[in-house]
């Protein structure tokens, strides 16, 4: 809490007790006549209270005249609550000067509350960098590092720039860029990106970007932007409340003059309705809740490593309609997996896996790679000798004494072996020990865990056309679409086929649905500025997507997609419920004060009250 | 040119709303964007007229809300 609103809430707490001490003295103290009006004796302690409470909105009130600022709140309070003395209701004007600044303290109070949530969470800003300068450690800020220089990062530091480690090991906390819990662990010739936190060992790394166009900068720079492109509810409130207060305020004046001037009298009544106009006229309330909605949303999506550039994304991804997405690195893993082992009759799939393991350990092809990946063990290089790579066709070596061979159809078949055949989707691989075949296996993308889980997700959201683009085989793209359940594929596009497909595609589209492209941001950034909503995958390390899309995310979960649209919805939701729900009581309570059913402390609630509901309900967008 | 304002102690999202029609309508501004929850200003200025908008710009937030602060940025 700021130390402004703290000296604030205390002064208004004083003027509380001053108050209501002035509630239970007027019970007691004698009417002083004075002329038309008699005087309580209590007047004195109501203006103490009064004064205590709300004299900073009567100064301010007073000196906005002077800049020629009417309608402005201040003002209207004033107004409401001098008059309401004039009339001799002492209590309710001091009252609604006193709900009227709690409603002021909630209100920058949940506002400094959302402020501050969000820039806790975009914590990541370095702020040093230990630079090795002619064999010394030097202390520097990131942006004076060049590129090419090597920095130093101790356990506990922040990563301050983009880099390739060149000495050390380490796991690294990504929590705050991506949301995701488990460390990250990287060694020597792989890149590390700034904004993340060294946990363990300390790293040596060459600096390949500077700070401006490092992760961490390009980050913050989307944050601290986000907002600045305003939704469509939050345009529609800034016109509402443009004429919401002249208008009330012109209604007040006439149902204070018009009545009593026709029937000759009255003029205490109708006054007093008036005020209450006033009381209500103030729109801040309703304006508040709005931007107040989509910036939780927004800190809520960030928070599960989804950052949205603006409020109208927020807002547009609600109204998803025709999702397309691209298929390598965001369906697939966009790396090679062993898929599938297919061991000949007599052999153990344990078996087939070494020996295909040993015979590629030697080479460094990303086949040989998924590989030893799946075989997970270290390979004793003692037990394998005399290896020998036949370009194109695979590797032959001596393990154990016996002679192995691993590669396509054509090695097999070169060597008189009658490998099995196979219309599997991707790599194949077959094994073959002393001319005995012993089986194959079968290498491919991976799709991603939780692929199957986000096209579900995006059905479930109501998306009307779920499409995949890819410039893959056709036969490969049409297995994987299966396989996730994804109706309408197309494949072998070359990148500017894919524009050309999304277009087609966004003039099929109703008019107030959205096309929703998800792309890795390499070669599709076209298509990601081309579609309605553009969302890269995998942010981190593509500052080229970062900048082409809409919406970034951050993990490399597609299934965050549909994440995003429920938080669209949800806070789209909150903002719909806010506009209907404070427009709703202020018009109702308006009507009734106008027919003279409402009292000034239902006036009071039409302001306040509401403020503070809308409020709380905003606040749930954050969570 | 495009500068960049934080309002420091921005409060009100109506007053904010005002001013950034109030900027929008000054000389030389082509563009003014205020965003609330950030307490930013945006805005889109002729080139080597900024100093003298910067000047105005800080007029006219004083005019709406005379608590608030204008830092360049």
């Amino acid at each position: 809490m700021s130390k402004k609103l703290k000296k604030r809430i205390r002064r208004v707490g004083a003027g509380a007790v001053i108050y209501l001490a002035a509630v239970i003295f007027s019970r007691f103290a004698p009417a002083i006549p004075a002329g038309p009006f008699d005087v309580s004796a209590a007047l004195p302690v109501f203006l103490a209270a009064y004064i205590v409470i709300g004299g900073d909105v009567v100064r301010k009130a007073v000196k906005n005249i002077g800049h020629g600022q009417v309608f402005d709140e201040n003002f209207l309070m004033m107004v409401a609550t001098v008059g309401a003395f004039i009339v001799g209701e002492y209590a309710e004007a001091v009252a609604v000067m006193l709900f009227y600044q709690v409603g002021e303290c909630f209100q920058s109070y949940a506002v400094n509350k959302s402020r501050k949530s969000i820039a806790d969470l975009m914590d990541i800003r370095p702020d040093y960098a230990n630079v090795i300068r002619n064999g010394e450690t030097v202390e520097v800020g990131p942006e004076e590092v060049a590129i090419g220089e090597v920095i130093l990062i101790k356990p506990g530091e922040r990563i301050p720039l983009d880099g390739m480690v060149i000495k050390g090991a380490s796991s690294l906390d990504t929590m705050a860029l991506t949301g995701e819990s488990l460390p990250r662990d990287v060694s020597e010739g792989e890149n590390v990106i700034s904004g993340c936190v060294n946990l363990s060992g300390v790293l040596e790394v060459k600096v390949s970007k500077n700070f401006g166009e490092s992760t961490v900068a390009k980050i913050l720079d989307l944050v601290e932007n986000a907002g600045s492109k305003k939704s469509e509810a939050e345009h529609f409130i800034t016109k509402f409340a443009r004429y919401y207060t002249p208008v009330v305020v012109g209604l007040a004046l006439l149902l204070a003059l018009i009545p009593p001037l026709v029937t000759g009298g009255g003029w205490p009544g109708w006054i007093y309705r008036a005020l209450s106009f006033l009381v209500i006229s103030c729109p801040c309330a309703l304006v508040i809740s709005i931007p107040l909605s989509f910036f939780g949303g927004l800190g809520g999506a960030s928070r599960e490593g989804i950052l949205i550039k603006g409020s109208n994304y927020l807002e547009a991804l609600a109204d998803g309609e025709i999702i397309v997405m691209d298929k390598t690195g965001t369906l697939t893993k966009g790396t090679f997996a062993v898929k599938k082992l297919v061991p000949a009759e007599g052999v153990s799939e344990p078996d087939l896996l070494e020996t295909a393991a040993y015979a590629e350990s030697f080479s460094n092809h990303p086949i040989s790679k998924s590989l030893m990946q799946a075989y997970g063990k270290e390979v004793d290089s003692a037990r394998l000798k005399d290896v020998e790579e036949e370009a194109g066709h695979g590797i032959c070596a001596v393990m154990d004494g016996h002679r192995i061979l691993a590669g396509n159809i054509r090695l097999m078949e070169g060597r008189g072996i009658k490998a099995a055949q196979t219309e599997e989707i991707g790599t194949i691989v077959h094994v073959a020990k002393e001319k005995e075949y012993m089986g194959y296996i079968v290498i491919a993308d991976e799709v991603k865990e939780d692929a199957p889980e986000a096209v579900a997700g995006l059905k479930a959201a109501g998306m009307k056309r779920i499409a995949m683009l890819t410039g893959d085989r056709k036969k490969t793209a049409e297995s994987i679409a299966r396989e996730l359940g994804i109706p309408e594929v197309y494949a072998e596009l070359l990148p500017g086929d894919k524009v050309d497909r999304v277009e087609e595609m966004m003039a099929a589209k109703s008019e107030k649905g959205r096309l929703i492209f998800v792309g890795d941001g390499i070669n599709d950034a076209p298509v990601l500025a081309r579609a309605d909503i553009g969302i890269a995958m995998g942010g981190l390390g593509s500052d080229a997507a970062i900048e082409a899309a809409d919406v970034v995310i951050m993990t490399d979960e597609p299934s965050k997609i549909a994440k995003a649209m429920q938080i669209s919805r949800k806070t789209l939701a909150i903002v719909k419920q806010n506009i209907v729900f404070a427009i709703g009581v202020k018009v109702l309570v308006l009507l009734l004060a106008a027919i003279g059913m409402a009292s000034m402390w239902a006036a009071v609630f039409a302001d306040v009250g509401v403020a503070v509901i809308a409020i709380l309900n905003a606040m749930r967008a954050m969570k | 040119m495009k500068k960049m304002y934080i309002l420091e102690d921005l409060d009100c999202a109506h007053c904010a709303a005002e001013i950034e029609t109030a900027v929008g309508k000054l000389e030389g501004v082509h563009s003014s964007t205020v965003t609330f929850m950030t307490r930013r200003l945006v805005v889109e200025v002729d080139d080597g007229k900024a100093d003298k908008i910067t000047k105005e710009i800080k007029k006219v937030v004083k005019k709406f809300e005379p608590d608030v602060e204008v830092i360049e940025k």
